[in-house]
């Protein structure tokens, strides 16, 4: 049986007008993609705390060793009290989560998925999905992390000494720092327009930025020469810089000029997102999925 | 049809991809380490077609004969190797914001709605994506949740809906931003009777309602018979037939089926032509197209005929056969 259908003889009607303001709508956009992300991640908090906690092992490890060396060395190591080993890992455990953007291995995903062509047919960069969606569940994660940071406090006793201005600065660098990690990994991320084939790639990013972020161990306990390659590059303002800047390392000058060299970062890689997002998907139109 | 009001126009498109081909084994693939072999595939290879505004059309073909690849270059999602596509006067490899928010692709294997939260979760991020006015948006969303009847659905989670519940999810989804054109892609997959039906009588009513074009591509010969007065046929990326679905069993069926009811039920009709169905004292009859009159003659003079049919063979098995003539060439 044939429906009753047009058949090229209606009138289009327009479609609905958008709302007004371009930055309006982009904020709407931004808070219903991170209000979507709480309720997940709150809908999921048992999981989420598992994750966490497992995460917790690598800096537990890191600080039971500088601690222990440490006190092997009369008390002190380039500076770092066990007490301040402990400030340092714990504001770490944050840092970290916040650290956390979506992968380059998700990119494979996505492609092969056809999540990106999904993404493709809407009217607004992908990118700021990806950066709505897990700002919401920073936020879920900021949440979660206080019981722990507590717990973690009363085992390793830290000594800390924050500033009013340290933690307003902390309270910014961890969002600088997110954004430059999400513009990073972005980048990261699509190399795989080229290949899919790029794990290696990746895990030299990986070791690099382990090493000259300040998340294995403090920068200023590193050589000389590994904190100036390390000055020249983006990982320490999104590890070692808001570390700092909370449990009260740095002065003034120092908690600003981090600010400016986090949105230093963070235009760069959105410039070269930017770029490299118009070659990449050209690419990808022209070889499909 | 006159270019000047086509929304979709294409002409003469064309896509290749180059794909790596390899020979099975070992030695073949350490051969291919030093010396990589490619062969050109022409997914879509000169197709040229008009749709007016508010038609609905079937995109017919097998599996690799280039529909969903044709579908992708009109979305944007492909860049065409050569040839012209325009959209609405959009260029779609441009992808605009403003062609983009006009149109929309709906692939019945994808799933873009967000699986741990209800779909009107997804439906308010929709919103903000398109940019609709919060009226005309609750207004669309209520209109269309009730067109396809699941107001008890869209506040369970999606992980939770069948594959039917969720098509029809996707839809209001894909929907909510009144595209004007709608690239449908097997659109009724995997549903059922029931369900493959209520969603055929949605998109009528959607094009109805709001003129919206469409181009759709389904296996499913009901969606098509129910929906597209025009149907496209493509293999090998070729355009094999353009026009009226009614058409294609004159053009492609090489015989018709004669309904016969005699007086004497036990009469051996044989030699008049194939029989395919006997019920009492009808019998059905299949005979090539050029001796349907013939025959019919001679059943008329030679038979006590109490009633006779001609009919062109069902769709399905002249696009089947279609399909066949082209793989046998």
């Amino acid at each position: 049986m044939r429906l009753e259908v047009a058949q090229g003889v209606s009138p289009i009607e327009p479609p609905p007008l958008p709302e007004a303001g371009r930055l309006k709508s982009m904020l709407h956009l931004y808070a219903v993609s991170a209000k979507t992300a709480v309720v997940v991640g709150f809908q999921y908090r048992v999981a989420n705390y598992f994750y966490m906690i497992g995460m917790l092992t690598e800096p537990v490890i890191y600080l039971v060793v500088w601690s222990t060396i440490a006190r092997s060395q009369g008390g002190v190591v380039g500076g770092y009290t066990p007490g301040a080993f402990a400030a340092y890992y714990i504001v770490w455990t944050l840092v970290r989560q916040m650290n956390i953007v979506f992968t380059p291995y998700g990119w494979e995903w996505r492609i092969r998925e056809g999540q990106l062509a999904g993404a493709l047919l809407r009217p607004v960069h992908p990118i700021h999905y990806d950066l709505a969606d897990l700002a919401g569940w920073k936020v879920v994660v900021i949440v979660m992390w206080l019981p722990i940071a507590v717990v973690l406090s009363l085992i390793f006793h830290p000594s800390i000494h924050p500033t009013g201005l340290g933690v307003g600065v902390f309270a910014f660098a961890i969002w600088g720092a997110y954004l430059i990690r999400s513009m990073n990994l972005w980048l990261l991320g699509m190399i795989t327009f080229w290949t899919t084939r790029v794990s290696a790639i990746f895990e030299l990013y990986f070791a690099l930025e382990l090493l000259l972020s300040g998340r294995l161990v403090p920068l200023s306990l590193m050589p000389a020469w590994v904190r100036t390659v390390a000055a020249f590059l983006p990982f320490k303002w999104t590890f070692g810089f808001p570390i700092e800047a909370l449990i009260g390392q740095l002065n003034t000058g120092q908690l600003f000029f981090g600010l400016a060299m986090q949105a230093m970062w963070v235009t760069l890689g959105a410039l070269a997102v930017k770029l490299m997002w118009r070659f990449g998907v050209r690419r990808f139109t022209a070889v499909g999925t | 049809m006159s270019g000047t009001t086509s929304v979709v126009r294409v002409a003469d498109l064309r896509k290749t991809f180059v794909v790596p081909e390899r020979d099975a084994g070992l030695k073949a693939a350490v051969r291919s380490l030093v010396r990589r072999k490619t062969k050109e595939v022409h997914a879509v290879d000169g197709i040229s077609f008009d749709i007016a505004p508010g038609e609905v059309v079937g995109f017919l073909g097998p599996n690799g004969a280039g529909k969903t690849t044709t579908l992708k270059m009109l979305s944007g999602l492909l860049y065409p190797s050569s040839g012209e596509a325009s959209v609405l006067g959009h260029v779609p490899s441009r992808r605009e914001k403003d062609f983009l928010r006009q149109i929309t692709l709906v692939m019945g294997n994808r799933n873009q709605l967000q699986w741990d939260i209800p779909a009107a979760d997804s439906f308010e991020l929709n919103r903000a994506i398109y940019r609709i006015p919060a009226d005309e948006f609750r207004r669309l969303r209520d209109e269309l949740v009730e067109l396809l009847d699941v107001q008890d659905l869209v506040r369970k989670p999606v992980r939770n809906l069948s594959l039917g519940e969720r098509m029809k999810m996707e839809i209001v989804g894909a929907l909510l931003h009144r595209p004007r054109v709608l690239f449908l892609d097997e659109p009724t997959i995997g549903l059922d009777v029931t369900m493959q039906k209520r969603i055929r009588t949605f998109i009528a009513g959607y094009n109805l309602r709001y003129g919206a074009t469409v181009l759709l591509t389904s296996h499913y010969m009901k969606d098509v018979q129910a929906l597209c007065r025009r149907v496209i046929v493509i293999h090998h990326g070729r355009i094999l037939f353009d026009g009226d679905l009614s058409a294609l069993g004159g053009r492609f069926a090489a015989y018709k089926t004669i309904g016969v009811t005699v007086s004497d039920g036990a009469a051996d009709l044989t030699p008049y032509g194939e029989v395919i169905h006997r019920d009492g004292d009808t019998v059905t009859l299949r005979v090539a197209k050029a001796d349907t009159a013939r025959i019919t003659a001679r059943l008329l003079s030679e038979q006590a005929v109490a009633d006779l049919t001609i009919e062109d063979p069902p769709i399905e098995d002249v696009i089947e056969r279609v399909f066949a003539e082209e793989r046998a060439e």
